[in-house]
């Protein structure tokens, strides 16, 4: 049986789960129509249905624990504490964006949230997300390294060297996977001989569980356990979260892989709604309370959508700089 | 000054730093408890303990993503891989990671990383253990490439590379190991990067090189100044940033080249030094630029096969003579 809401965590944490999951949906949405209208371009991967899976884990890691993500982590950034008018001026390329507009959508950064990037080549976190969690244990740092990625990058060699790595050196590195079921369009167990991704850690010696990740509620438990198990014993876990994806692998996929009837059905799984008939139910809020706080993420993703507009290209002199850091700049965090 | 192998050098470089700041770190295959396949990091793990000095698995991709790691999170990490061959399996994080990370996040973080890896052709190992791949990470903006002649130069070098904010290559000659030279003793001996340096003055031709080649071009400049022939050889000693102001000014001066590389000819840095050349110079060459290179094979086994494929001091001579008997 479902615990009850308020035995989980106070109204006003439970309201910032529903706040942050429908930001993300909401700004998804804008990007997909920003992108129609040509201002963004590029590669666009949208992370709509999948919400209750950033929100949840980032909501159980600590401030300063380091999250790293794939491409398709704007949800991700945001949830962390990215502001949304400045990833969006990053997707616009706008020099007021979160990386001065040369990352773009899928390398999102900024080390002050301790968010440590959005990387593109599939599976290049494993490794980077091990050292970070490496760094915060030789220097004594009370931080662990979660490192999200998806189905399709458990068949790459980095997943399985960053496991077993993590192993040897007992680095405190949570692994979340977001099954969602498919990479691009290959079904998962098209492409893993054993597409019950939590089971593989067995060959590294780490201990792993399934989650639903429709569930904002069920991710931010598990991770929370998870989180404090890695930090207490320095040790890595895996999380599978089971996910879905609403929308085309990017803005490019028409996504006819995949059957409507399948899509229906997991869209009644909709995490958003099944949270917001909890959250009624249990009398956290009433639907004039949940409609009040969806306007104001509106607003937030309006505004953000006028300030990439209204910013200024970056300079050209922008080109040729952060190439390379001068002998005597240092950045201030390090 | 003390007089010691290029080995010991690289050995001393890595214990002062190591000494000097408690960030440095180093892993890579069979560097602690082994001490090295080269024994490059002797006696590391006595002095400097596990948690700095560390085996690791052979996963060569993940030996340089766990550096890139370590470096945003503030260590400062050299991370051997035990030859330059198996930086091939490294070149997703070499290339798509370490060399984009500052740019593509604006700037926000550095790498202050150091990769070791020793390469280069002359032992017998064949094709899969004899290349020079500098060409490799040259072409590619984001790290500084570094790749010493002489036992001084490794130190100095290394020393620059550790202390550092950016990533570094830092390629090692298997074969200039055990060679000797005097080393400076003090303990801020560092030697800047982008500084090609003039190992030997002549007024006939300029010979640039790096790395072995430079100890060979020497070679063949002695024995050309019995002949009347006096080279001027310019150690490029990193190929990023290169100095192109040091050879272009060179060849102002003598108005000939020989450009000798150890890697591949086709595609090979000695293409685009000799570039450099033609759109720095032009009007002071007095004979075309020539290119003395690796043979464009794999490198076979056989000793007296594997000479064909790498350059040879009397590869040197024999360029040097004809293009000082050359004339446009």
């Amino acid at each position: 049986m479902e615990a009850k809401l308020r035995a989980v965590m106070p109204d006003r944490d439970l309201l910032q789960l529903y706040e942050q999951m429908v930001l993300c949906r909401e700004f998804e949405d804008s990007c997909a129509e920003q992108y129609t209208k040509g201002h963004i371009t590029g590669f666009l991967h949208l992370y709509s249905g999948q919400e209750a899976v950033a929100v949840g884990a980032t909501h159980a890691l600590h401030r300063d624990d380091y999250i790293l993500s794939a491409y398709r982590e704007h949800a991700q950034a945001i949830v962390r504490g990215a502001e949304p008018r400045r990833v969006m001026a990053e997707l616009f390329g706008k020099g007021t964006g979160i990386c001065k507009g040369k990352g773009g959508s899928m390398h999102l950064f900024d080390p002050a949230l301790s968010f440590m990037g959005g990387y593109a080549i599939v599976g290049g976190q494993f490794p980077i997300a091990c050292g970070l969690a490496f760094a915060a244990k030789f220097r004594n740092e009370n931080r662990i390294a979660a490192c999200f990625f998806g189905d399709g990058a458990v068949n790459q060699g980095n997943f399985h060297e960053g496991l077993n790595w993590a192993r040897v050196w007992e680095l405190p590195v949570l692994f979340v996977c977001e099954n969602n079921f498919y990479g691009i369009g290959t079904e998962v167990h098209r492409s893993s001989a054993l597409a019950s991704i939590h089971k593989r850690t067995c060959g590294y010696d780490i201990p792993s569980e399934k989650v639903d990740g429709m569930d904002v509620i069920a991710v931010y438990q598990a991770v929370k356990h998870a989180a404090e198990w890695v930090r207490e014993n320095s040790r890595p876990y895996l999380i599978e979260a089971i996910t879905y994806r609403f929308r085309g692998h990017s803005m490019a996929d028409p996504g006819k892989y995949r059957a409507v009837a399948e899509v229906e059905l997991w869209k009644a799984r909709d995490p958003i709604l099944t949270f917001t008939k909890r959250l009624i139910e249990e009398e956290v809020a009433d639907e004039d309370q949940l409609e009040c706080l969806k306007a104001k993420a509106r607003v937030i993703v309006k505004e953000a959508v006028e300030f990439a507009e209204q910013s200024p290209w970056p300079d050209d002199s922008e080109v040729t700089a952060d190439i390379f850091v001068g002998e005597q700049e240092v950045c201030p965090w390090q | 000054m003390a007089i010691m192998t290029y080995r010991d050098a690289i050995n001393l470089a890595l214990r002062e730093e190591m000494r000097r700041d408690p960030s440095v770190v180093i892993w890579g295959e069979d560097v602690a408890l082994y001490e090295g396949s080269f024994k490059v990091t002797r006696g590391l793990l006595t002095e400097f303990g596990e948690e700095r000095v560390k085996d690791t698995p052979i996963s060569e991709n993940t030996i340089i993503g766990v550096a890139i790691g370590a470096a945003m999170g503030g260590l400062r990490p050299i991370a051997e891989l035990m030859t330059v061959n198996f930086a091939l399996l490294a070149m997703d994080q070499i290339i798509n990671h370490m060399t984009k990370i500052r740019y593509m996040f604006g700037g926000q973080v550095n790498l202050p990383m150091v990769i070791r890896a020793p390469g280069g052709g002359g032992s017998q190992l064949a094709a899969q253990h004899s290349q020079s791949l500098e060409t490799y990470f040259m072409h590619a903006p984001g790290m500084h490439l570094v790749v010493p002649a002489t036992p001084a130069d490794a130190k100095g070098l290394l020393k620059s590379a550790i202390r550092d904010n950016n990533p570094v290559m830092f390629l090692e000659h298997e074969l200039l190991y055990n060679s000797k030279g005097e080393v400076p003793d003090a303990p801020d001996f560092l030697l800047p990067f982008g500084s090609a340096e003039v190992k030997k003055e002549g007024k006939d031709i300029t010979i640039v090189a790096y790395s072995r080649m430079t100890i060979l071009a020497l070679a063949a400049a002695e024995e050309l100044e019995k002949e009347g022939i006096f080279c001027e050889v310019v150690d490029l000693r990193t190929l990023a940033p290169l100095d192109t102001a040091a050879f272009v000014g060179s060849v102002k001066k003598t108005g000939r080249a020989v450009v000798v590389e150890e890697c591949w000819r086709t595609c090979g840095l000695g293409a685009e030094i000799t570039s450099r050349i033609y759109e720095g110079c032009f009007e002071s060459l007095l004979a075309p630029v020539r290119r003395v290179s690796g043979l464009d094979v794999p490198m076979p086994y056989s000793r007296k096969l594997e000479k064909l494929c790498i350059p040879q001091v009397e590869d040197i001579v024999i360029a040097v003579k004809e293009v000082t008997a050359q004339k446009y």
